[in-house]
């Protein structure tokens, strides 16, 4: 189902989105959705909000833990994330 | 507009394993269940659980649930309730066996038997060679836990309010509690959910530290609201810090990268627990090994270039058994250290990790709320898990215990309950002055103005408790932070929010977060002060001995006026000899 415009843009929903059940995705996440989130395409936002709905572990595994998404469209998005700056 | 009211036999704030463990009960059992959650339930705290649960099963090493007992009695430096800990050691071998049926993917040994790791403080015949009890999935054992509970809720048809947000409970004249006060965060439209039992399930509130392991969310909301609704929290000054956690960043390594042959160096390269732990050397308790970190580096033989942190050294073991055994801590550790540990060792220093005190409950989890050895409990009040003290962890938890300490009290909670309601089938009338003193304290937030900012209050609260409340306590340093965490929660009412929008307003909930982290730390700060001696995680130079003549009594906070009170131990179990409290070596 298509993301729509509406909801990419909607930051404070997707500030509370990134409040996770784990230390290391809520410092990535908010650090990512501050400082690369609205100069992304609306393409890769709306793979950011589709990776907020996966599980924490599975998230964890690709932005940490040095797994790949199987999706190529992921891919680009999770070395995005990894380049956050979390000093 | 008027307020919106619903109404269920049974209201769970919290939705980690406690909550959906006691909800499952609740639901198979066709009452009427209500989850309140602050975020998905499958993103709560119990995710994070990486290490795994305890239970005597010996599929490693010879093991019953009595030596469990024993470690777990020991590990408490016997504050723990005795009759509680035996119930949850012998209950620790039927749930992980349930929990195997419902699905959860346990990681197996060559005969299909479940793994069991090697944790610290665990030993084989009452405190002789190490033991292996700690069953794990993978690194994801938290996860798999909440996962298969969460998706048996759906089943049995839960009702989740998920992004909601607790504010208060409601009681009345009586003190009974009559539901909460909760708020959605989607929304900013504030519900009234009516419950003739309520379940606080929490979590914990890691967050009053700056240097955590914990989540954003562990803010201790449900212990909060039990300040403010008049009743104690127990053992608060008993907050184990996780001897590795990623210097300055807080997040963890776990304690099974020691379990698998990693150690601790100073900068002398030298292995320091063999001089403080001569048996259990990098395995011992973690109090001690937390306690010992900061002994090197307040002596001076800490590492980089502030000397503030020790190393965790790994590069010995074989890169192929890191990345079998101890996934994802590789990755972490590049990331949030800039260290490849397979090269380099990592930098690590205690991290607040998880608080042993809480909302007191009998074994039942029932609430106790007076000091009153013999007292009785709350009609209707119940918690379970890491907001609560069933007190089996006493002043220090050992690992792999948490996990269970959530499911065997989170299920008993919900057996109890549903005698409850069965006893007990009707709502009692609401106490409209209660639900007007709730809704007021949320329209607070409304004042606008020129103010402190929530982020700069919660910076300031969270280095105080940090400098005066964290691992090494003495008088002075602690009566001077009792001081300054009293006035910071006297500029609460000085704070305004930047951000007066209704729709997922993080400001607003970050503002209720700080109320409680502030309501909960001076619960710590002021329960620390007054106990004068050292057992388990409460360490004072100053009264540097374990004081089981003065001292081997649980302590009671209220808010009003910072009370404390104490109550006594119960070293009795329920079906075997007590055991008598000894110096605990390792």
């Amino acid at each position: 189902m298509m993301i729509p415009e509406s909801e990419l843009k909607n930051i404070e929903k997707l500030r509370w989105q990134c409040r996770r059940g784990m230390l290391e995705l809520d410092v990535l996440l908010e650090a990512f959705l501050d400082q690369h989130y609205e100069m992304l395409s609306p393409r890769l936002q709306r793979h950011f909000l589709q990776l907020l709905e996966f599980p924490d572990p599975v998230i964890h595994s690709w932005c940490v833990g040095g797994e790949n998404p199987d999706d190529e469209g992921f891919v680009e998005l999770v070395d995005s994330i990894r380049a956050t700056s979390v000093a | 507009m008027a307020l919106e009211k619903q109404r269920f036999d049974t209201l769970i704030l919290g939705a980690g394993g406690a909550g959906l463990n006691a909800a499952l009960q609740l639901a198979n059992a066709n009452l009427k269940v209500a989850v309140v959650s602050k975020v998905f339930p499958t993103r709560s705290h119990t995710v994070a659980a990486q290490g795994g649960v305890n239970a005597a099963l010996a599929n490693v090493l010879p093991d019953n649930w009595h030596w469990h007992m024993f470690d777990t009695v020991k590990g408490s430096d016997y504050l723990g309730d005795q009759d509680a800990i035996e119930y949850m050691c012998r209950e620790a071998i039927p749930t992980v066996y349930e929990l195997e049926h419902s699905g959860v993917p346990f990681s197996r040994l060559d005969n299909g038997k479940i793994y069991q790791r090697a944790f610290g403080g665990q030993s084989q015949n009452f405190g002789g060679d190490q033991a292996a009890r700690t069953c794990a999935a993978a690194d994801r054992t938290g996860h798999a836990i909440l996962h298969t509970l969460y998706q048996q809720n759906i089943r049995a048809k839960t009702h989740f309010f998920d992004e909601y947000f607790a504010v208060d409970l409601i009681q009345d004249q009586e003190g009974i509690i009559l539901g909460a006060l909760v708020l959605d965060i989607a929304t900013g439209e504030p519900l009234l959910i009516e419950a003739k039992t309520t379940l606080l399930a929490t979590g914990g509130c890691g967050q009053v530290f700056r240097t955590t392991s914990n989540a954003h969310i562990n803010t201790g909301d449900g212990k909060a609201m039990i300040l403010r609704a008049g009743l104690p929290l127990m053992d608060m000054e008993f907050f184990q810090f996780h001897p590795t956690g990623i210097a300055g960043k807080g997040m963890l390594i776990t304690e099974g990268v020691r379990g698998e042959g990693g150690y601790l160096i100073n900068k002398d390269g030298e292995r320091f627990m063999e001089k403080y732990a001569p048996n259990a050397k990098d395995l011992a308790s973690r109090d001690v090994v937390a306690r010992s970190i900061v002994t090197e580096v307040r002596e001076g033989r800490g590492c980089g270039p502030e000397a503030d942190h020790v190393m965790l050294k790994v590069n010995h073991l074989d890169e192929a058994v890191i990345a079998k055994r101890l996934p994802g801590i590789r990755e972490s550790s590049k990331i949030f250290a800039g260290v490849d540990p397979v090269k380099d060792p990592i930098p690590v220093f205690p991290t607040a990790h998880y608080v042993m005190g809480g909302i007191p409950t009998d074994r039942f989890g029932r609430v106790m709320p007076t000091s009153d050895d013999d007292g009785d409990h709350l009609p209707g009040l119940y918690a379970a898990g890491e907001c609560a003290c069933a007190s089996v962890h006493g002043a220090n938890r050992l690992g792999g215990n948490s996990l269970l300490d959530i499911l065997v009290f989170g299920r008993l909670a919900g057996k109890s309950i549903i005698d409850y309601v069965r006893d007990n089938p009707s709502h009692r009338p609401l106490d409209e002055a209660n639900v007007e003193w709730a809704m007021g304290r949320l329209g607070r937030w409304d004042n606008k103005g020129d103010g402190i900012t929530v982020s700069d209050l919660r910076k300031e609260f969270r280095k105080t408790m940090e400098d005066h409340a964290g691992v090494f306590r003495v008088e002075e340093m602690m009566r001077e932070g009792v001081e300054k965490v009293r006035a910071i929660r006297e500029k609460l009412a000085d704070v305004r929010l930047t951000d007066h929008s209704s729709t997922f307003n993080t400001n607003r909930t970050e503002a209720l977060e700080l109320e409680n982290m502030i309501d909960v730390g001076l619960s710590i700060a002021t329960s620390a002060l007054h106990r004068k001696e050292s057992r388990g995680a409460h360490s004072r130079p100053d009264y540097p001995k374990r004081d089981d003549a003065e001292w081997m009594k649980h302590t009671l906070y209220w808010q009003e006026g910072d009370k404390l009170d104490y109550k006594g131990v119960r070293s009795q179990p329920l079906t075997v000899e007590s055991f008598p409290p000894k110096e605990r070596v390792y």
